[in-house]
């Protein structure tokens, strides 16, 4: 009998083409995504003369710096380091014959909404990206990674990809979601449990009832911020869900080609008996809104719990490393979390800008006003369209939120939407390190839903109370 | 690439866990061409006041560890952003060593990239290289064919990767390297597109 594998031991055994004895191995890429920071990259295969090995398995992405607000084309970006970037993407995917969803295309968006939304992310696929959230797509079944610019210059020279077998993790989540929470809830009281380097070294598949639950954007939002637990790769088996999804998307075989590929697809879950290296459980009724207070993703608690205590940490270096966040964040030991007041909200990032986010967030503000300002940026300028024909724009901007267009944005500032120093952000992004926002900004993680509560508070806030009747 | 076999140098104690590749290097440099340098963006926001100029309160540009070569951290050295640029900016301040208990993943890979080697310990080795570093110690001694680290009290061994540690004292570019399996890549793509047909974008 063939030993009993996991799914990341088919989706890895699929993409070996060299297996070295010390481990290195060289695996085969099936769809690498690149976007304006992979200039690095592109700079360094010119400079060798190196031509693109497979462009029809590369895609361009305008979304790290593209403008958010009046846009009109690239020429228009007024910002020159900006309009930089953007027209540097444009000419390097010209020069080599790659598909770009460049700043006008209709189907442009954040690259890890982009894949999924085109049915260029499938399950069984290896998919690279250089930006850490490219876990994201294992959301279907893929095995997705992030990677730095010289191991993208490498999968554009080559479209291949060393890598050392990481270990089998396995995170499940049983039970049901109490009403009003969400994945990004799961994800981060999953951080908050095993820490930002819990799952460091391993590729982790989510499993479990409450997983199981999830729709595929749930799921995406989910496999998103496995980096911040330190795994580079996260992944959701393929079910009925999965090929649902699957089932609307172009760019993908149809008819039945498509059912056999099904097939294919669902037959990549895990053997009963395939063997993980450590296993993680979480009750999903016992998960309470989550939001982040310190600097750290791990610096994670439930909403209704309070800023803790440093003087209350045996661990000198632990106690020492909560109060460094407590200062830099403004708070106080001991304060409650639901008290307090934010100065904005933001709303987007490939964490949570989907159509399901969008309507979320709407449930929470219609008919409602927020106390601070906002901006609220779709992950896909598809996903701008459909939140318009639905007529949540609508709601953000009667409750006084900004409505613009689709990039990463407020969740890395690189585009200059900044949260000012000293200012604390309600945010649905993945990082709260010092900084990450803009110089001096304090971000605060939570769902689209927490985040819209708080906008409505103009303080942190439990959602719950607010979605009576609602939901 | 430059091979790395031993390294004596200043090291500087960074006693923090978990420093992430946005304090490394913030996001609003990175549209810098590498050509021009990275070294002066090396832990930015945490080195300089508002005026641009280091503070000197971080430990990096204290007067005793002037020509650091060595960081030694505590635990998720590099964790975060997949931003080469962090690798670039330790580097180009003259970084070629970074002693912790762990690292971020993509920056491990970032760092074996670059010729910079990303030296594993464990918590209770660090703490005490930590300890002997600001009780006043200067120089260590990184030898990475005996995978050892001397100038503390007492050797500390270090744990890498066999495949890392080779390219690492070979200097090995990964390109060059890949393009020699050039034929049993071209037999994986032809077996692959029988046993995968729906792989391939439409």
């Amino acid at each position: 009998m063939p030993t009993p594998r996991t799914l990341f031991d088919k989706l890895w055994d699929a993409h070996v083409i060299v297996a070295q004895e010390h481990g290195d191995t060289l695996l085969w890429v099936d769809r690498h995504f690149v976007h304006e920071g992979s200039h690095h990259a592109f700079a360094k295969i010119g400079a060798r003369g190196i031509p693109v090995a497979r462009p029809d398995l590369t895609f361009g992405v305008a979304d790290h710096y593209v403008p958010t607000r009046g846009r009109a084309g690239t020429a228009a970006i007024p910002d020159a380091t900006v309009r930089g970037m953007v027209e540097k993407l444009e000419a390097n995917t010209t020069q080599y014959g790659v598909r770009l969803f460049g700043l006008e295309d209709p189907a442009q968006g954040i690259v890890h909404v982009v894949g999924p939304e085109r049915g260029l992310t499938l399950p069984g696929t290896l998919i690279v990206c250089g930006d850490s959230h490219t876990a994201t797509h294992g959301a279907l079944g893929a095995y997705a990674f992030g990677i730095g610019a010289s191991e993208v210059a490498h999968v554009l020279a080559t479209q291949t990809i060393w890598q050392r077998k990481p270990k089998n993790m396995r995170i499940r989540v049983d039970g049901v979601l109490a009403p009003g929470l969400t994945a990004k809830d799961m994800i981060l009281a999953i951080i908050m449990q095993i820490g930002t380097d819990g799952a460091v070294g391993h590729a982790v598949e989510y499993a479990g009832s409450a997983v199981r639950a999830l729709s595929v954007e749930g799921r995406l939002t989910l496999c998103n911020m496995s980096i911040e637990a330190g795994a580079r790769t996260g992944m959701v088996a393929p079910d009925e869900t999965t090929i649902s999804f699957l089932r609307t998307r172009p760019s993908l075989v149809s008819g039945a080609a498509f059912d056999k590929a099904a097939e294919e697809w669902l037959a990549l879950a895990g053997d009963d008996g395939g063997r993980f290296d450590k296993e993680v459980s979480l009750d999903a009724s016992q998960i309470a809104p989550t939001v982040t207070w310190g600097t750290s993703p791990e610096h994670a608690l439930p909403v209704t719990a309070m800023v803790p205590d440093p003087a209350g940490i045996a661990d000198a270096a632990k106690s020492a490393h909560v109060a460094d966040a407590i200062a830099y964040m403004g708070l106080k030991a001991g304060q409650a979390i639901s008290s307090i007041p934010i100065d904005r909200v933001f709303i987007g990032s490939c964490t949570n800008s989907r159509i399901e986010d969008l309507r979320a967030a709407a449930t929470v503000l219609a008919g409602r006003k927020a106390k601070v300002p906002g901006l609220v940026s779709p992950g896909s300028s598809q996903i701008k369209v459909q939140a318009e024909q639905e007529g949540l724009d609508r709601i953000f901007m009667a409750a006084g939120l900004e409505w613009a267009a689709s990039g990463c944005s407020m969740c890395v500032g690189m585009n200059g939407d900044l949260v000012a120093e000293g200012e604390r952000c309600a945010s649905t992004t993945n990082r709260n390190f010092k900084g990450r926002q803009g110089a001096g900004a304090r971000t605060h993680l939570m769902s689209p839903a927490m985040v819209a509560a708080a906008a409505v508070a103009g303080m942190i806030a439990d959602v719950r109370p607010m979605l009576d009747g609602r939901a | 690439m430059e091979p790395f076999k031993r390294l004596t140098a200043v090291a500087c104690p960074l006693p923090f866990a978990n420093i992430d590749t946005d304090q490394v290097v913030p996001a609003r440099f990175m549209s810098t061409p590498r050509t021009q340098g990275y070294g002066g963006f090396l832990f930015h926001d945490r080195r300089r006041g508002a005026d641009g100029q280091p503070t000197g309160e971080f430990p990096l540009d204290k007067p005793e560890r002037a020509a650091t070569k060595i960081i030694v951290a505590k635990r998720n050295f590099g964790c975060g952003s997949s931003r080469e640029a962090a690798v670039y900016a330790l580097m180009d301040f003259g970084i070629h060593c970074v002693i912790a208990p762990s690292f971020g993943e993509i920056f491990g890979g970032n760092s074996l990239s670059n010729g910079l080697l990303n030296a594993r310990v464990s918590e209770r080795d660090a703490d005490t290289l930590l300890g002997e570093l600001e009780a006043g110690a200067r120089e260590l001694t990184v030898d990475l064919e005996t995978q050892r680290i001397t100038g503390g009290k007492v050797p500390i061994q270090f744990e890498i990767d066999p495949a890392a540690k080779l390219r690492l004292i070979n200097g090995w570019d990964d390109v060059q390297m890949t393009l020699s399996f050039r034929d049993q890549i071209a037999a994986f793509q032809q077996q692959d597109s029988v046993a995968r047909p729906w792989a391939r974008p439409v």
